[in-house]
C-alpha cells in the first residue's frame, strides 16, 4: 500500500501527543460514532507501485492502438512536436495551482496571456479568456453571454457536433431559455429567418459536422441586420486558410482547442477557447490576464476583471466556472510556437488538400460523396455497409471514420499519408 | 469629506442633482468612493431603464468587490455617463463631476436629505 | 522577461512537417488578415519556458497549504499511467475501447463506495462544473415530480461563490443562511428557510472553518422533511474519506475534485475532475451516456429521456480519471482512511503549532484545514493578512488562501494535506511564527512583502481600470 504519508510511525505518535490527542481515532471525536465505516471500505487491497504500474499496462492494452487514424467528428490526430511534451511536463506547470498569488506565479500568468494574444491573432478578435472545458462548454457559455431579460431565444444549427448541441440544450433548458434548431439542406446550414425579437444569437459550426464549409458570412449579415449575435465554433486550422472568425463577422468565436497539440485521450482533457469583440469582454466567462506593473515599474501579470466572476458576484455572476484549462491553454501555445505561422498554414493545406484526393479517390472506388459543397478536412460519403467496412479496416490498423446515417464521416490530416489512404480505397473499393 | 451644500443625497450615499423640477442627475458621494476604495468599472443602466426608488439600479466594481448603487428617486433614465467607461478613476478622484446617469420624470424625492443630515448619517454610520 | 511575440524573428522556424504527398489544391473561401503568431526556434522555446517555469510555484517548490484546494503530493507513477500510448492514443468513439471503459467503471464503483453513492458520471470536468451537474439533477428530479414552486437553493454564508452562482444558472433563487457561533449550520435558520419552494440545500461537511458538522444528519432529515434534497460539496473530503460516507450522512448527490483529494495535479488552473455521484433515484437523470457491462465487453448506453442531456463533449477528462484510478490503487482499502487521518492530524498539529501566537477561528478539533484570524493584528498593528500571506512567499512558502471563507475577518485559511513531514511543519510553523515577530516589530516592512519574488506586489487597479489583455504585435 502506498499513500505518500512522509512521517514515520513514530513521529505520527509524537505529533498526536504534542497536539493533545491520545490515539488517531480521537481526531474524529466530533464525529457521531453511528455514522462512521464500520468494517472498513468494500476496496481492494494497496497495491505497491510495481503491481499498480502492471494493473495500469494491462488496463492500457485492453485499448486497441490505431496506426492510421481517419476519424476526426470532434476529436482530431494531428502530429504533436516533440517540443510540446516537453514543456508540458514541466512539474512547476503540472503541479501549481491557479495563480491567484501573483508574485510566486509569474510563468502561468504569462504563459496564459501569450495564449490568450494567439487565440485573438488565429481567430481575430479583441480578447480571448484563458480558456474553458472544451468547445461544447465554450459554445453553452457563449450562448449564456448573449442573453438578455427579453432575449432568450437562441437558434442553432442542425448540422454542429451532437454533443455541443447537447451540452447547448442541457444548459439552456437550466437557465429557462429555448433553443430552436436551423435546418440543412444539402449537408449546409440554411439563412434563418431571425425576425423573431426574442432571438439573442445564432451558434454555428465552421466548417460543420459534415466537414461542410458554411456560408457564415451571409449568415452573420442576416444576423447582424435582426440584432442577432454570431456565435462561431471553428476549427483552429481552418481558421488558418479560410476566413477567420472576424472575418466571417462573429461576435464569439470559441472552438475545441484539442488539434492544438493535445492527443486523442479518449475525449480529455481538452480545451474549449472562447474570443469575443472588445463590445463583449466584460460578459466573457472565467480567467482573464492583464498585464500591469508592480511597484518598482517591472512588468507584471495578474488575473483581472475579477469582479465578473463567481467568487465576487456570486449568485449574481453569469458563469460559475472558476478553473479554466491552463495546462491545456499551455500546450496550445507552445504547439502554435513550434509550428508558427508557416507551419500552421501548412498543416491546415495539407489537411484540405489530403482530404480532397482522399474524397476523389472513394468516389472513384464507389464510396460517392454524399454533400455537393466545398469541405474542409472532413466529408461524408455514402456507404452500404459501414461498420463491415470499418471492421475490415481495422485489420489493416486503420481506424475507419465515423458511421453516420448510413455513411461514413471521414477525417483526413496532414498525419495520413498518401500510401495510407491508397490501402484505405483499396479495402473500400473491395467491400 | 465634501458634501456640496447644493445638493440632494439618499441615504444609499448617492447624490442627486436636479437640473429642473422632474430632471436630475446621479452620482456617488464623496463618502461612498472613499468607503469603496479604487473603483476599476462600472456597470451603466441602459438608457430608457426605469428607475425605482431604493432598488438596485447599477453596480460598481472594485478589484476584489462588486456593489450595488440604488436608485435615489423614481423616473426613467435618459442618460449615462458613457465617459466612466473608459475612466472610472473620476468617480474618485471627481465625485461630485462624475454623474453616472440622468434621470427624467422624477418622482418619490421626499426621502432626499440635505447635506447637513447626511453628513449626520454619514457620521452615524461610521 | 520577453513575450514569444518579442523573441519571434521574420522567417525562423522548427521543422516539423514533410513536403505535402499529394496535389496541392485551396478553398475558394481564404483568410486575408495575415497570421501573425510567433516565429521562433525550438532553443527559443524551450528556453523561454523553462524560464517562465522558473517564476512558477509548484507543488514541489515548497509547502502549499493552500485551505481548501488540497493541495497534496502529486504522484509520478500516475503520470507514467495517463501517459501510456493505450490511454492517449485513442479516439474517444472507439467501440473498442474496451480498457477505458473498464477503468471508467472501475472508477466508479470504487467512488462509489468511498461516497456511499450508486451511481456516478464522469462528465463534469470541473468542481464548478460538477456542482452545476448536481444541481440539474435536483432541478431535473422536481420537474419531473410537478414540484414547480420549487426554485429555491440554501447555501451556508460560508460557502464557496461557485455554490450561489451555480444555483443561479440553473434558475434557482439563493437564499444564504448564516453560520452559528460554532461554524456549523445554524439548525434554526435553517428551519426557518426550509419550505414549500426548498429546492435543496448545497453543504460542504467538514465546512469551509474545517469543522465537521456534527448536526449533519438532523441537517439533512430537516431538508428532506421539507421535500428538498442535498447536495454535498466534495471540496472537503480529504479529510474524511474512508471514515464517513456523504450517502450516510443523508446527501443525495455530490461532486468531487479528483484533483484534491485523488492527487490528480492542479495544471495552474486545470484540468481537473469533478465526477458527480448520485443515489440510484437520481440515477436515470445524470446526463449521457452510462457504460454497460455485458458478457464481459463494455458498452456506451444512452440513459433515456429522463438525462439532462449532456455536460461536456464525449465522457468527461478521461486522462485525469485515469491518474486518480491509479492513486486508488495505491491506497487501496487501508490507504483510503490513512489519508484522511494523517491530513487531519497534520492539521491539527499545524494548528497546535500555531496556537498562542496566532488567533483561529474556531476551537477544538479542525479536520483537514483551520482558519486563522488576523483581525486584531490588523485593528492594532495595521498588518493585514495579506501582508502575512505575502511575507510568507519570502520564507519560500506558498501563502494559505487569503480572505476566504468571507465570515471571518482577514482569513488565512490553512490546510498543509497529508503528504508533509513532521520537519516541513516545524519548519513551516517556525516561518509562521517569525513572520508574525515581524509584523509586531515592523508592520512598514510587512507592508511592502514580497522581497524575494521575481515581482513585487503588482498594481491590480490599474489591471482591471484599463485592461491590457494581450501581447502588441508590430508587423
Amino acid at each position: 500500500m502506498g499513500s505518500y504519508i512522509p512521517s514515520t510511525s513514530a513521529q505520527r505518535e509524537e505529533m498526536l501527543k504534542e497536539a493533545g490527542f491520545e490515539t488517531i481515532d480521537d481526531l474524529y471525536r466530533d464525529i457521531p460514532d453511528d455514522l462512521k465505516v464500520r468494517g472498513g471500505l468494500q476496496l481492494p487491497e494497496g497495491c505497491s507501485e510495481l503491481e499498480t504500474d502492471r494493473i495500469m499496462r494491462s488496463l492500457a492494452r485492453k485499448n486497441v492502438v490505431y496506426d492510421s487514424v481517419f476519424r476526426g467528428a470532434g476529436a482530431y490526430r494531428h502530429y504533436i512536436p516533440a517540443i510540446v511534451k516537453s514543456v508540458v511536463s514541466k512539474e512547476e506547470f503540472v503541479t501549481a495551482y491557479t495563480p491567484y498569488q501573483a508574485e510566486i506565479s509569474q510563468g502561468v500568468l504569462q504563459s496564459i496571456f501569450e495564449y490568450q494574444t494567439m487565440i485573438c491573432e488565429l481567430t481575430g478578435m479583441d480578447v480571448s479568456n484563458a480558456s474553458v472545458y472544451d468547445g461544447a462548454t465554450a459554445a453553452a457559455e457563449a450562448v449564456s453571454m448573449c442573453r438578455t431579460p427579453k432575449k432568450t431565444k437562441v437558434l442553432v444549427s442542425e448540422a454542429v457536433h451532437p454533443d455541443v448541441l447537447k451540452v447547448i440544450r442541457t444548459y439552456c433548458w437550466a437557465a429557462g431559455d429555448e433553443v430552436v434548431t436551423v435546418p440543412v439542406c444539402d449537408g449546409k446550414t440554411a439563412v434563418p429567418d431571425f425576425s423573431d425579437p426574442a432571438v439573442s444569437c445564432i451558434y454555428l459550426q465552421q466548417p460543420n459536422f459534415f466537414g461542410v464549409i458554411e456560408d457564415a458570412k451571409e449568415i452573420g449579415a442576416a444576423a447582424h441586420e435582426a440584432g442577432v449575435k454570431m456565435i462561431l465554433g471553428m476549427d483552429p486550422f481552418a481558421m488558418c486558410l479560410l476566413p477567420s472568425p472576424a472575418e466571417y463577422g462573429a461576435d464569439i468565436a470559441v472552438g475545441e482547442g484539442q488539434p492544438l497539440g493535445m492527443p486523442l485521450s479518449y475525449g480529455g482533457p481538452y480545451l474549449g477557447f472562447m474570443a469575443a469583440s472588445e463590445k463583449m469582454m466584460r460578459k466573457l466567462p472565467g480567467r482573464i490576464v492583464g498585464r500591469t506593473a508592480d511597484d518598482q515599474g517591472r512588468t507584471a501579470y495578474v488575473l483581472t476583471l475579477q469582479a465578473r466572476e463567481q467568487h465576487i458576484r456570486r449568485e449574481k455572476a453569469s458563469s460559475n466556472i472558476c478553473s479554466n484549462e491552463a495546462l491545456c491553454a499551455l500546450t496550445a501555445a507552445v504547439y502554435l510556437s513550434a509550428m508558427g505561422p508557416e507551419g500552421m498554414k501548412e498543416a491546415a493545406s495539407q489537411c484540405y488538400a489530403k482530404a480532397h484526393y482522399l474524397a476523389s479517390e472513394l468516389e472513384k472506388a464507389g464510396l460517392k460523396r454524399r454533400y455537393s459543397s466545398d469541405f474542409f478536412c472532413e466529408f461524408v460519403t455514402e456507404c452500404s455497409d459501414p461498420e463491415g467496412l470499418n471492421a475490415k479496416l481495422a485489420e489493416k490498423g486503420i481506424l475507419g471514420g465515423l458511421p453516420v446515417d448510413g455513411g461514413i464521416l471521414w477525417c483526413v490530416t496532414e498525419m495520413n499519408t498518401k500510401a495510407e489512404m491508397d490501402l484505405l480505397v483499396k479495402e473500400a473499393a473491395a467491400v | 469629506m465634501k458634501t456640496p451644500a447644493e445638493l440632494k443625497y439618499a441615504k444609499t450615499h448617492e447624490w442627486v442633482r436636479f437640473t429642473s423640477e422632474t430632471e436630475c442627475e446621479v452620482g456617488l458621494s464623496d463618502y461612498a468612493q472613499d468607503a469603496l476604495g479604487d473603483l476599476v468599472f462600472v456597470n451603466l443602466p441602459e438608457v430608457d431603464a426605469a428607475a425605482v426608488k431604493g432598488e438596485t439600479i447599477c453596480d460598481v466594481e472594485s478589484v476584489k468587490a462588486v456593489s450595488d448603487v440604488y436608485a435615489p428617486v423614481s423616473g426613467t433614465v435618459c442618460e449615462v455617463n458613457e465617459e466612466l467607461l473608459d475612466s472610472p478613476e473620476k468617480i474618485n478622484s471627481d465625485p461630485y463631476g462624475a454623474w453616472l446617469f440622468r434621470l427624467t420624470d422624477v418622482t418619490d424625492t421626499d426621502d432626499l436629505m440635505d447635506a447637513e443630515a447626511y453628513i449626520s448619517c454619514c457620521e452615524e454610520e461610521a | 522577461m520577453k513575450t514569444l511575440f518579442e523573441r519571434s524573428v521574420s522567417g525562423r522556424r522548427c521543422s516539423i512537417l514533410p513536403a505535402c504527398d499529394v496535389p496541392a489544391c485551396a478553398p475558394e473561401q481564404t483568410r486575408e488578415k495575415q497570421l501573425r503568431l510567433p516565429e521562433l526556434s525550438e532553443t527559443d522555446i524551450s528556453r523561454h519556458y523553462t524560464e517562465l517555469a522558473k517564476q512558477t510555484f509548484g507543488v514541489n517548490d515548497g509547502f502549499y497549504p493552500l485551505g481548501s484546494c488540497t493541495m497534496k503530493y502529486n504522484p509520478k507513477i500516475n503520470e507514467t499511467a495517463a501517459g501510456l500510448p493505450g490511454f492517449t492514443d485513442v479516439h474517444p468513439t472507439q467501440d473498442d475501447a474496451q480498457g477505458s471503459m473498464e477503468l471508467l467503471a472501475e472508477a466508479e464503483k470504487k467512488l462509489c463506495e468511498i461516497t456511499g453513492m450508486d451511481a456516478m458520471t464522469f462528465q463534469p470536468a470541473a468542481g464548478a462544473h460538477g456542482e452545476l451537474t448536481g444541481l440539474m439533477l435536483i432541478k431535473r428530479y422536481h420537474e419531473l415530480h410537478g414540484n414547480t414552486e420549487r426554485n429555491v437553493i440554501i447555501v451556508p454564508d460560508s460557502a464557496h461563490g461557485t455554490n450561489p452562482a451555480s444555483s443561479a444558472m440553473c434558475g434557482f433563487k439563493v437564499v444564504n443562511i448564516p453560520s452559528a457561533p460554532d461554524g456549523c449550520v445554524d439548525l434554526e435558520k435553517l428551519k426557518e428557510a426550509c419550505g414549500s419552494d426548498t429546492a435543496g440545500l448545497m453543504l460542504t461537511n467538514p465546512n469551509t472553518l474545517g469543522i465537521f458538522d456534527k448536526n449533519i444528519k438532523e441537517i439533512t432529515r430537516i431538508v428532506h422533511d421539507a421535500g428538498g434534497l442535498c447536495y454535498y460539496d466534495g471540496a472537503n473530503l480529504n479529510a474524511v474519506m474512508g471514515i464517513v460516507r456523504p450517502g450516510d450522512m443523508g446527501f443525495d448527490c455530490i461532486h468531487l475534485n479528483l484533483h484534491k483529494s485523488f492527487s490528480t495535479p492542479h495544471g495552474g488552473g486545470g484540468p481537473g475532475s469533478g465526477p458527480v455521484g448520485c443515489k440510484s433515484f437520481l440515477e436515470p437523470y445524470l446526463p449521457d451516456a452510462k457504460i454497460v457491462c455485458e458478457n464481459g465487453k463494455y458498452a456506451w448506453q444512452a440513459r433515456g429521456e429522463e438525462s439532462i442531456g449532456a455536460m461536456r463533449s464525449f465522457h468527461g477528462n478521461f486522462l485525469v480519471v485515469v491518474k486518480a484510478f491509479t492513486y486508488l490503487t495505491m491506497l487501496g482499502r487501508e490507504g483510503v482512511p490513512e489519508v484522511a487521518r494523517n491530513a487531519v492530524l497534520n492539521a491539527n498539529y499545524l494548528k497546535h503549532l500555531l496556537e498562542g501566537t496566532y488567533e483561529t477561528a474556531t476551537e477544538g478539533t479542525c479536520m483537514h484545514e483551520f482558519v486563522l484570524t488576523l483581525e486584531s493584528l490588523k485593528k492594532e498593528n495595521g498588518v493585514s493578512a495579506m501582508d502575512i500571506a505575502k511575507a510568507l512567499q519570502d520564507c519560500g512558502i506558498h501563502p494559505p488562501t487569503m480572505y476566504f471563507p468571507l465570515n471571518v475577518h482577514e482569513a488565512l485559511m490553512v490546510e498543509p494535506t497529508e503528504t508533509e513531514s513532521k520537519e516541513t511543519l516545524d519548519n513551516a510553523a517556525k516561518a509562521f511564527l517569525d513572520v508574525y515577530a515581524k509584523a509586531l516589530e515592523d508592520p512598514e516592512y510587512m507592508h511592502h512583502t514580497p522581497y524575494n519574488s521575481p515581482i513585487s506586489r503588482p498594481d491590480e487597479v490599474t489591471a482591471a481600470r484599463h485592461p491590457v489583455l494581450r501581447c502588441q504585435i508590430d508587423d
